[in-house]
C-alpha cells in the first residue's frame, strides 16, 4: 500500500489517474451518445431505452458509483496538477512563445472547469429535473425535445460539446503517452485516432440539438 | 546593423527585477548572440555600469551552460541550437530582442540572467548513474548491447543538461531531462539491474525538488538543442508505473553499498 | 634541485605492476580520515573524486562551472583510443606506446607513456560497464574507427560526442558519491590559491562564484585536474571560462611548470571573422579524410570567387610537399603548412587568414549523400556558423590553438614538485610529449582519474598521517588572507580596460610570437612586452561591482591577471628551446625543406621552471629523457 500512496502522490502517478479516470469517463460519453441518439429513432425506442436502464437500479448505482470515484478522481487530480503546475513558475515570461503545443492542449484548463459546470447543469436539467420542474420523469423523450427546441439551451448545449470536444482531443491523445503505451511508429495514428474520436463523439452529442431544431424529431 | 535590446536584470536572488533597455549599434550578422552581449558589456563597463550577468562556457552547444530565453524562445528560435550558436544574422536590423533567463521555482535566480540549476545535478545524483566501481568492470565486449539500443539510448545520452526542457514547458516540468537519463541507463543492459529503483528514485527528486508535471504540451522537445525526443517520457512513465508497481523496498541493508 | 622522475626500473611492461605492489596502503577503516581536494571536474576530476570516494577517502571537489556535467572534457568529438585489438589489425599495449611516443616527438616520459597505453583497456571496460553509449556493431560488439592519421583502427566513440559521454560516465560516477556523502561537491568555486605549509600542499583558498565568499579548505592532499592553458592565447576551442590560473598559483607556491611552450595548434578550425570573435570553433580531424585543401598559386587569386580560380591555379599544397601522406599529415605539419600559405600573401576569406578543405572532388566521386552520411552534422556545424554552404563552396579553415601538452611537472605518480599536490589530464605534461595524437586526451584524462591518482595519492596518505593542519593554521590565514588581497587590489585599480581588452591584447601577441611558429627575435619582443602589458593592466584594470556579489568581470580579471605571468614563461620556455619538435617549430631549426629539425644532442629532456617571483627569471630543471624502447628518428611524411 505504501508503494500505491506514494504512486499517487507522484506526478507521474497523478497521470495515471487522470489517464484512467479519463478512459472511464470517455467509456461513459461514448455510451451516453449513443443512447442520446436514439432520440432520431423515435418516442418509443428512446423512452424504453431510459426504462431499461432505470429497471437494473443495482447495475446503474454500480455505474454511477464508478462514474463519481472517476469524475471525482478526474477532478481532485487535475486541481492537484494545475496547482503543481502553477508553484512550478512563480515568475512568468514577459514574452512567451510556443512552437508545439495545441490550442487543446493550452485550453485544458479551461476546457475542464467548463465541463465541470455544463455536467453539474446537466445533471440537473435532465436526471433531477430540478431546473424543469413540469417536466416528465417517464417522457424523457419529450423532455429532451422540448428543451432543444430552445435555442439558448441547445446553443450552450452545443458550445459545451465543442469543449468537449477539445477535452477529449488532447486527452485521448495524451493518455497514451501518460500510461506510455505509444510507441514513436504508431504516435502519428494515435494523433488522428484522437482527433476521429473527438470529433465522432462532438459529432454525435451536437447531432441532438441540431435534429431536434431541424425538426428530425416528432 | 542596429538592435535593441530588452533585458532581465537582478542584482540578486533576493532582489526584485525589472527589464533595461539597451542598443546595440555596429552588430555584424556574423556575431553569435554571445558575441553581441560581449560588446554590449564592453560598452556597459565604459560607462561604469555592471555588465549582464548571463552564463555560458563552452560557446560550441555541448557544456549546457549557456541558456536566455530570446524572444520568449528558450535557446532563441535557431532549432537544434543552443544560445551560443544562435547568429546575429537571424535577426534583422532594428529588432527589439527580449531576452530573459529560464524561469522555473526549481531555478531561482542568481542574477540577471544567471540561473541555479543544481536541481537537475540532484535528480541524477537520486539515481541516474549505474552503480559500477572503479576497475571492477567485465572486458567491455562481454556486454553485448543490440545496435539498435545503443543508437536510442545515444538519442537520450545526448542531452545536455541545459534545463531549457524546463524553461518551454509551460508546467516548468523536467520530465524530458529526467526521462532521458532513465531512457539512456534503461535501454542498455548495464542499466538493467538498477532500472525499477533508478526510475522511482529520480521521479521522487524531480517531484521535491517542484518541477511541474507534463502535460504533454510537447514544448520541451521542440527547443531541445539536442532534439530528444518526448517519446522518452512515455518510456520513463511505464518504467516508473512498473516499478511503482512492483518495488519491494530493501529490508535491510548489508555489505557494500 | 635534481628532478626525479620516481619511474620505477625493470621491464617497461612490468613497472606499473612493480609500482602498484610497492605501494603502501591505507587501512579501509582509516580511509575516511584522509581529506582529498580535488579541482576540476572533467574527465581526469570527475573521475579521480569519484575513485578517491568510493575507495572510502573524504573527498572534496571544486568547479568553477554551475555543474560538474560541464566541463570542458565534454567538447572533445572525435573517440578515445584503447589497445584492445578488437578489430584484429596487430593493435597491442606496445604499439599504442610507441605510436604515442613518436607521436609526441620523443619528448614524453617512455615509463608513463606506457602505462597509459596500459590502462587504456581498462577505461573502455569501466566506460561501457558504466552505460557510455558507445557506438556499436550491428552483433551488438563495440565499433572502432581509425583515427588521427592512426595505421589501426583503435578509437572507440560516441558518435561525434565521445568526450561528452565519457564525461557524462565520469559525471554519473561522481554522482553516485555525491549521494553516497564520500564526494562534497562544490560548483561555482573558483580556486584562488594553493595552501603549503612546511613545503606540502594542505589545502586551497576558493572564492564562491555566487556569494563572492573566499574560504580555505584543508586536506591530506590535493589534485589539481583543471584543465590546459589554452586560454593564455584569448582565441582558441577551449571553453570561455578555462584557465591556467589554479596551474599557475600550483607553480608559484613551488610546482615546476614543465614545456610550457609546448601547444597543439589544430588545422581544422573555422576562421576569425572580426574583431569581436570571442572563441573559435573546430571541425573535426575527420574532415581530412575527403577534403583537399588548397590555396591559389598566387595570391591575386586570393580575393576571387573559387568558381573564377581554373584548376591549373590552384595549390594543393599537402598533396605537393607531403605525397605519401597528402592531406592526412599530422596536426602540427597541416598547421604550419596553412600558415606558411597564408604568410604567402595566398591565403583566401577576411584577413587573408584561411585555406580551402573542398570537398567538391569527393561529392563528385562519391555522392552527396555519402558526403552527407559521413560528415553532415559538421557541414550543418559550418553552415550556421558561416552561413555558407559547404556542398556548394569550399569550407575554409585555419589552425588554432587547442590543446597545450606542457604543464605542472610531476614524477611518474602523478605528484608535482610540491609533495601532496598531485596533477591529472591536461594539466600535468606527462604523456604527450610535443605533440598530441588524436583521441589520446580522453584516454590520458581517464587514465590518469580512474587508474592512476587513487593509487598513487593512496600511497601518499600511507605515509603520513591523517589531519595536522587547521583552518587556524598560521599558513591557511596568510593564504587566504593574500586571496583577500588580491581581489581587493583588483577591484580598486579604477582603471578604464576591461579584463578582456587586455586578455586580447595577450592573446594577439602569443599567437603572433608564440604560435604555429616561433622564431628568437618574435620571442624576444613578445618577451619584452608582456611585462609592459602586465603593468599597463595593473594599472588601468576596471573591474565593475564588487567582490561580494555574483561577478563575472571579476573572475575575469583574476585569470587575466595570471595568464599575463603564465605567457611570459611560456614565451620563455619557447625562446630557450631552440630546437623545432611536435607542436613547437622554431624557424631556425628546420631542413632545408623547410621541414621541423630535432635537436636530440642538446634537448632531449623534460624543461621544467621554478618560480623565482614576478618579474625573476625562473630557474631552469631538466629532467632528461631517455629512450630505451622507442629508437630515436625524425619523423618524415614525405
Amino acid at each position: 500500500m505504501a508503494t500505491a500512496v506514494s504512486f499517487t502522490a507522484s506526478s507521474i502517478g497523478k497521470k495515471y489517474v487522470m489517464a484512467v479516470s479519463g478512459i472511464a469517463l470517455f467509456g461513459f460519453t461514448m455510451a451516453h451518445m449513443a443512447g442520446n441518439l436514439q432520440v432520431f429513432l423515435g418516442r418509443e425506442r428512446f423512452n424504453g431505452y431510459a426504462a431499461t436502464l432505470h429497471a437494473m437500479p443495482a447495475v446503474l448505482w454500480v455505474f454511477r458509483g464508478v462514474m463519481i470515484l472517476a469524475v471525482v478522481a478526474h477532478i481532485v487530480t487535475s486541481v492537484q496538477l494545475a496547482l503543481r503546475n502553477r508553484a512550478a513558475r512563480p515568475q512568468g515570461y514577459a514574452k512567451k512563445q510556443s512552437l508545439a503545443t495545441t490550442y487543446a492542449a493550452r485550453t485544458m484548463v479551461v476546457s475542464g472547469p467548463i465541463l465541470f459546470f455544463y455536467i453539474v447543469y446537466h445533471l440537473l436539467h435532465f436526471t433531477f429535473n430540478t431546473l424543469h420542474p413540469n417536466y416528465e420523469v417517464t417522457d424523457l423523450y419529450s423532455n429532451v425535445v422540448a428543451s432543444f427546441r430552445q435555442v439558448p439551451i441547445s446553443v450552450s448545449y452545443i458550445i459545451a460539446n465543442a469543449c468537449f470536444g477539445f477535452h477529449v482531443f488532447h486527452g485521448a491523445y495524451s493518455l497514451f503517452q501518460s500510461l506510455g503505451v505509444n510507441h514513436p511508429r504508431y504516435n502519428g495514428a494515435l494523433r488522428s485516432l484522437a482527433m476521429a474520436i473527438a470529433v465522432l463523439v462532438t459529432t454525435g452529442f451536437i447531432a441532438v440539438p441540431v435534429g431536434v431544431l431541424a425538426g428530425l424529431t416528432k | 546593423m542596429r538592435v535593441f535590446l530588452q533585458v532581465w536584470r537582478q542584482k540578486n536572488g533576493q532582489s526584485k527585477g525589472r527589464f533595461e533597455r539597451y542598443e546595440a549599434s555596429e552588430v555584424s550578422p556574423d556575431m553569435s548572440l554571445l558575441e553581441m552581449l560581449d560588446v554590449v558589456n564592453e560598452g556597459l563597463v565604459q560607462k561604469n555600469e555592471a555588465p549582464i550577468a548571463f552564463d555560458h562556457d563552452c560557446r560550441e552547444g555541448i557544456c549546457g551552460m549557456c541558456g536566455l530565453v530570446i524572444n520568449g524562445v528558450p535557446h532563441g528560435s535557431e532549432g537544434g541550437a543552443t544560445t551560443c550558436q544562435l547568429h546575429m544574422r537571424k535577426f534583422q536590423d532594428g529588432d527589439e530582442i527580449w531576452i530573459e533567463p529560464f524561469r522555473a521555482k526549481a531555478f531561482p535566480v542568481l542574477r540577471d540572467c544567471v540561473v541555479d540549476r543544481t536541481a537537475l545535478d540532484r535528480i541524477i545524483q537520486a539515481g541516474g548513474f549505474i552503480s559500477v566501481r572503479t576497475g571492477s568492470a567485465p572486458d567491455a565486449n562481454q556486454i553485448l548491447v543490440p545496435k539498435e539500443n545503443a543508437d536510442l539510448a545515444m538519442d537520450a545520452a545526448a542531452c545536455i543538461g541545459c534545463g531549457a526542457c524546463v524553461a518551454a514547458c509551460p508546467n516548468a516540468s523536467a520530465m524530458l531531462f529526467t526521462a532521458a537519463k532513465i531512457s539512456h541507463l534503461g535501454l542498455l543492459p548495464q542499466g538493467q539491474p538498477e532500472r525499477h529503483s533508478r526510475a522511482l528514485a529520480m521521479v521522487k527528486q524531480m517531484d521535491a525538488e517542484g518541477f511541474g508535471a507534463c502535460t504533454n504540451h510537447e514544448e520541451c522537445e521542440a527547443v531541445c538543442p539536442k532534439e530528444v525526443s518526448i517519446d522518452f517520457i512515455a518510456r520513463m512513465n511505464r518504467d516508473f508505473a512498473k516499478a511503482a508497481a512492483t518495488f519491494r523496498p530493501p529490508k535491510a541493508r548489508g555489505g557494500g553499498d | 634541485m635534481t628532478l626525479n622522475s620516481n619511474c620505477p626500473t625493470g621491464p617497461i611492461e612490468k613497472r606499473w605492476e612493480k609500482r602498484r605492489f610497492e605501494m603502501k596502503l591505507v587501512n579501509p577503516a582509516n580511509k575516511r580520515k584522509y581529506n582529498v581536494i580535488v579541482v576540476g571536474s572533467g574527465l581526469a576530476g570527475a573521475s579521480a573524486a569519484a575513485s578517491l570516494g568510493e575507495l572510502g577517502y573524504n573527498v572534496q571537489c571544486f568547479c568553477y562551472q554551475d555543474s560538474p556535467r560541464r566541463a570542458h572534457s565534454i567538447a572533445a568529438q572525435g573517440g578515445i583510443n584503447a589497445a584492445k585489438n578488437y578489430t584484429n589489425d596487430g593493435d597491442s599495449i606496445f604499439r599504442l606506446f610507441y605510436d604515442t611516443v613518436k607521436g609526441g616527438d620523443f619528448r614524453a616520459r617512455e615509463s608513463n607513456v606506457y602505462r597509459l597505453a596500459e590502462v587504456s583497456v581498462d577505461i573502455i571496460d569501466q566506460c561501457a560497464a558504466q552505460g557510455v553509449p558507445f557506438a556499436r556493431e550491428y552483433g551488438g560488439l563495440l565499433a572502432n574507427r581509425s583515427f588521427g592519421g592512426a595505421q589501426v583502427s583503435r578509437t572507440f566513440y560516441a558518435r561525434g560526442q565521445t568526450g561528452q559521454q565519457l564525461l557524462i560516465g565520469a559525471y554519473q560516477a561522481l554522482a553516485r558519491q555525491i549521494a553516497a556523502g564520500t564526494v562534497k561537491m562544490s560548483c561555482r568555486s573558483e580556486m584562488l590559491e594553493l595552501i603549503v605549509v612546511d613545503g606540502v600542499a594542505r589545502g586551497i583558498v576558493t572564492r564562491d562564484m555566487v556569494t563572492g565568499k573566499i574560504e580555505a579548505h584543508v586536506a591530506d592532499a590535493v589534485a589539481l585536474c583543471t584543465g590546459g592553458y589554452g586560454n593564455v592565447f584569448y582565441l582558441s576551442t577551449n571553453a570561455k571560462g578555462c584557465n591556467a590560473m589554479a596551474l599557475w598559483r600550483a607553480h608559484k607556491k613551488g610546482a615546476y611548470l614543465a614545456n610550457p611552450c609546448f601547444t597543439q595548434i589544430h588545422p581544422t578550425c573555422i576562421p576569425v571573422k572580426g574583431e569581436y570573435q570571442s572563441k573559435l570553433t573546430l571541425m573535426s580531424e575527420s574532415l581530412r579524410n575527403d577534403g583537399r585543401v588548397w590555396v591559389p598559386k598566387d595570391g591575386k587569386d586570393s580575393g576571387k570567387r573559387v568558381s573564377d580560380i581554373p584548376e591549373e591555379a590552384r595549390d594543393y599544397y599537402l598533396e605537393r610537399r607531403y605525397p605519401a601522406f597528402g592531406n592526412l599529415v599530422p596536426r602540427d605539419i597541416a598547421s604550419r603548412a596553412a600558415k606558411q600559405v597564408c604568410d604567402d600573401g595566398r591565403g583566401v576569406g577576411p584577413g587573408g587568414l584561411g585555406v580551402y578543405l573542398d570537398f567538391a572532388d569527393s561529392i563528385q566521386r562519391l555522392g552527396k549523400k555519402m558526403i552527407e552520411e559521413r560528415y553532415g552534422n559538421l557541414f550543418d556545424m559550418y553552415h550556421h556558423i558561416t552561413d555558407e554552404n559547404p556542398y556548394e563552396v569550399p569550407m575554409r579553415i585555419y589552425p588554432a590553438v587547442h590543446y597545450t601538452m606542457g604543464g605542472l611537472w610531476v614524477d611518474y605518480d602523478l605528484m608535482s614538485t610540491v609533495p601532496g599536490l598531485f596533477v591529472g589530464g591536461e594539466a600535468n605534461f606527462s604523456d604527450h610529449g610535443a605533440n598530441r595524437l588524436g583521441a589520446s586526451a580522453l584516454m590520458q584524462g581517464l587514465a590518469d582519474g580512474y587508474f592512476v591518482l587513487p593509487y598513487t595519492i593512496g600511497h601518499y596518505l600511507g605515509q603520513r598521517a591523517a589531519g595536522g593542519v587547521k583552518l587556524d593554521h598560521p599558513e591557511v590565514k596568510a593564504a587566504k588572507k593574500s586571496v583577500e588581497e588580491r581581489v581587493r587590489k583588483l577591484l580598486d585599480i579604477g582603471g578604464s580596460r576591461s579584463p578582456d581588452s587586455f586578455h586580447r591584447e595577450l592573446g594577439l601577441l602569443c599567437w603572433e610570437h608564440c604560435g604555429m611558429a616561433r622564431k628568437k627575435d618574435g620571442l624576444e619582443i613578445a618577451l619584452q612586452r608582456i611585462p609592459e602589458l602586465r603593468e599597463e593592466f595593473w594599472k588601468d584594470l576596471r573591474v565593475v561591482g564588487s567582490g561580494e556579489e555574483l561577478n563575472q568581470e571579476l573572475e575575469r580579471a583574476g585569470r587575466v591577471a595570471d595568464a599575463l605571468e603564465f605567457a611570459e614563461l611560456m614565451v620563455r620556455d619557447a625562446l630557450h628551446r631552440e630546437e623545432s619538435c611536435g607542436g613547437h617549430f622554431r624557424e631556425e631549426s628546420q631542413t632545408p625543406e623547410g621541414e621541423a629539425m630535432r635537436d636530440d644532442e642538446r634537448f632531449c629532456y623534460v624543461a621544467a621552471w621554478a618560480h623565482q617571483g614576478v618579474d625573476k627569471e625562473p630557474v631552469l630543471h631538466k629532467e632528461p629523457l631517455s629512450f630505451e624502447y622507442v629508437k630515436l628518428t625524425q619523423r618524415s611524411y614525405k
